[in-house]
């Protein structure tokens, strides 16, 4: 039956298909759904790792135990996982393994905009790069043939509008290999050197014979067309291409962006008078197009920063394209903000009325950087505010520790924040740390993690006491606060920075989107008593605007968090109270 | 109509993404090739957000450009007029009046533009203003707003009335069928 499906869906009904009976992963938008959907299939087992890494070695003991295996996560995961996957590499597989990533052009969820193809590379692992939903499902499937023929990971890139666009696929039935027995093998899967200098010319004549299939296996094409112009693209930007062009130019059309198939692309190079590559991001076909010493196009006339469309590359092509109209009227940013009632809210304007200096991390609260809060100084990735604090301190000594906090969500102290905590526990930094306890993985659209009890069916699940966890390794001082109360935050913020050795401050509150949490009715704004001081402007609730000089609340919005009413010094703020009460 | 292109447009939380999936369920069952894109992730806490649902015999790009937009189906006004540049010339826009303060108005850095609906309407756009959280809750339910929205976007397509109607009660749970064909209803047959 055809239907309408989401990429990342369609991959993991790729997974389901393939046999694919271990997925592990973390977290990251745009890919989180492939995982989220693939825990559906009760044949999967499916889990949420900590971090990319532990799911990459997850999925490496799995293929060990003879079944075939997933790990899912964002173009930054990649990065985590690389070690892992560079020696994997090395080892091959016993059965199957699959890596899903998922790049981000234009940067919608993400802090930076890196060309995962580059880790395919760098790693000599093969890598697949769907068009659709359809190809994901397919591309997916002939992932784990192709990973059990060549003995290696094989890594399946998706991007932004592969993954959340919905386009029609076809299902078919579940194939599952049964699973292999498990063979002791120490000169293939212990990577000491001995071994491993055995393996690398092996994994070099395996990028030859993938090169061989990839010029033969029909997973690159050439769609003739008009010879005049020749373009050699893959992705979403076959899509744009095609959309600009129809069937009027030719088209090389890459299914397998690592390794090239060098005689296909000469074999289409001779066919067209102009060859244009077009590729978003970093021009990784470009350059290896060029270094076969064939003249071609591409960044010349196309942009390495932000996502293609349709009309930036016909621009480009010196097409001439209809813009719409706009109003004369300047219209205000609408930039994501932190919710009505978001526990973060009241950490960050006691942050910010401190004057702290704060090392950020990646969430939710990375919105603290945002007016009015504007309370985060740095933010680079999961798991550095807790480790730069420290530098920061050791720089800046009594200056900056008694003024400089690191601030990090449960899940991302749990990726990755407990070895720079551990480094402040053994180094000895007078550091303080804000753990933002919200018992969730907010950004991503609420998954558990280890802090929150459950699993990623919603299963009771172990859980990793955070305040036992910091005292294990070392930090005496560990104190846990409701970010709700202004003031209570306020005097434990105060204290923990001025106290003479490192320092946890756990602010525990659930996130305010959670269904099961409970709010108080909204709040009212009494305008005798409102002198429209604007002291409640300061938090940045969405809830609350100025209408003619005073404070007013929408009341479809305020969940009652009360932190407006701490602010106000002459007590406008009343609650609505229910019907009948 | 044999291809087009509609934008739903909104802010993070409104709910856009049941309006997207009636239309993209709707659209494959007349037979056409479809394609809808969301935007997950940061920009859905409160920042403005927008889908795109594609239709024809083939569809390439998953995404609208400027100028490509047949229809601007919002549910905040500003957002129509954020979006207008991606109207085609002769374009709808079906907009909900309701109007949410971005952050830069809220802390009174910027203005909320005045009279919107008369400044959409000189575009040369062909405009439907409706209070929609009006309607939906006369037809029983605030949440129906989007309902409320693709009942007068039903009102320009050769669909028949009877197909959209089966396909809310395809997509949308059995105890909320009533509300939201009342909803579609009420949609469909607003004056302008």
């Amino acid at each position: 039956m055809k239907q309408l499906m989401l990429g990342n869906k369609a991959f993991a009904r790729g997974l389901y298909e393939a046999g694919c009976c271990v997925v592990s992963s973390y977290p990251g938008t745009p890919s989180t759904e492939i995982t989220e959907e693939a825990a559906k299939y009760d044949e999967i087992y499916c889990e949420w790792a900590p971090n990319e890494k532990v799911a990459m070695e997850v999925t490496f003991g799995a293929s060990l135990g003879g079944v075939r295996s997933f790990c899912g996560m964002k173009h930054v995961g990649l990065n985590v996982a690389a070690d892992p996957l560079y020696t994997m590499s090395y080892t091959g597989v016993h059965a199957g393994i699959v890596i899903g990533v998922a790049d981000d052009p234009g940067m919608h969820s993400s802090q930076n905009e890196q060309d995962s193809r580059h880790h395919a590379i760098a790693a000599k692992v093969p890598m697949l790069e769907p068009s659709d939903s359809a190809e994901t499902l397919e591309y997916v499937k002939l992932a784990y043939e192709l990973s059990e023929e060549f003995d290696t990971p094989v890594l399946v890139k998706m991007c932004t509008r592969i993954a959340h666009s919905q386009s029609v696929v076809e299902t078919s039935q579940r194939a599952c290999p049964p699973r292999k027995a498990y063979e002791k093998n120490i000169a293939k899967n212990v990577m000491m050197p001995g071994n491993a200098i055995k393996r690398h010319p092996i994994i070099e004549e395996r990028t030859n014979n993938l090169k061989v299939w990839s010029e033969t296996s029909g997973i690159n094409k050439i769609e003739e067309g008009g010879k005049e112009i020749g373009i050699i693209t893959s992705s979403t930007s076959y899509q744009y291409v095609k959309e600009v062009f129809g069937d009027s130019i030719s088209i090389l059309k890459l299914g397998m962006v690592n390794p090239l198939p060098d005689k296909l692309i000469r074999e289409f190079a001779s066919q067209v008078e102009r060859l244009i590559v077009v590729e978003e991001m970093d021009p990784i076909i470009e350059e290896h197009v060029k270094s076969l010493g064939i003249k071609c196009e591409g960044k010349n006339l196309l942009p390495v920063c932000g996502e293609f469309s349709q009309n930036l590359i016909a621009a480009a092509m010196g097409k001439d394209i209809d813009t719409g109209k706009s109003l004369d009227d300047e219209i205000p940013v609408r930039p994501p903000i932190m919710c009505a009632g978001c526990p973060h809210r009241g950490v960050f304007y006691t942050l910010a009325k401190n004057k702290c200096v704060v090392m950020g991390d990646i969430g939710c609260y990375t919105l603290g950087a945002v007016a009015p809060l504007s309370a985060m100084d740095m933010t680079l990735c999961m798991g550095a505010s807790v480790s730069a604090v420290h530098g920061f301190n050791k720089a800046m000594g009594a200056d900056g520790e008694g003024k400089s906090v690191g601030i990090i969500g449960d899940s991302t102290f749990m990726h990755s924040g407990m070895t720079g905590l551990a480094n402040i526990a053994y180094n000895q930094s007078n550091s303080t740390v804000i753990i933002l306890d919200n018992s969730i993985t907010g950004m991503t659209g609420h998954q558990q993690n280890p802090t929150t009890g459950y699993n990623i069916k919603g299963d009771p699940a172990g859980k990793i006491d955070l305040e036992a966890l910091c005292r294990a390794m070392g930090i005496d001082r560990v104190v846990v606060t409701d970010p709700y109360d202004l003031d209570e935050f306020d005097r434990v913020l105060k204290e923990e920075l001025a106290a003479e050795e490192p320092s946890v401050i756990i602010a525990r509150r659930p996130c305010a989107l959670l269904k099961y949490v409970k709010h108080n009715t909204p709040l009212t704004v009494n305008t005798d008593k409102c002198t429209g001081c604007g002291a409640c402007m300061r938090i940045g609730c969405p809830a609350i605007s100025m209408k003619e000089g005073k404070a007013c609340v929408d009341k479809t919005l305020c969940v009652g968090c009360d932190v407006c009413m701490q602010l106000c010094h002459f007590d406008s703020f009343e609650r609505i109270e229910k019907k009948g009460e | 109509m044999k291809s087009g292109n509609i934008m739903i447009v909104g802010v993070g939380g409104q709910g856009s993404l049941l309006a997207s999936k009636l239309l993209g369920h709707l659209l494959l069952k007349e037979g056409f090739d479809v394609k809808v894109s969301e935007v997950h992730g940061m920009s859905q806490r409160g920042g403005s957000v927008v889908t795109y649902v594609r239709f024809g015999e083939k569809v390439a790009s998953p995404v609208i450009d400027e100028g490509e937009a047949d229809f601007i189906v919002s549910f905040e006004i500003l957002e129509a007029a954020r979006w207008l540049r991606y109207l085609k010339p002769d374009g709808h826009i079906v907009t909900n009046t309701q109007q949410i303060d971005p952050m830069p108005v809220i802390i009174g850095a910027k203005e909320y533009p005045k009279e919107l609906e008369d400044k959409l309407k000189a575009s040369g756009a062909a405009v439907d203003v409706m209070d929609c959280l009006t309607l939906a809750k006369e037809a029983g339910s605030a949440k129906a707003v989007n309902v409320v929205l693709i009942g007068r976007l039903s009102h320009y397509f050769d669909i028949p009335e009877d197909k959209w109607i089966e396909a809310i009660e395809e997509i949308v749970p059995a105890k909320f069928t009533e509300i939201n064909k009342k909803a579609f209803e009420l949609g469909r047959n607003f004056e302008s």
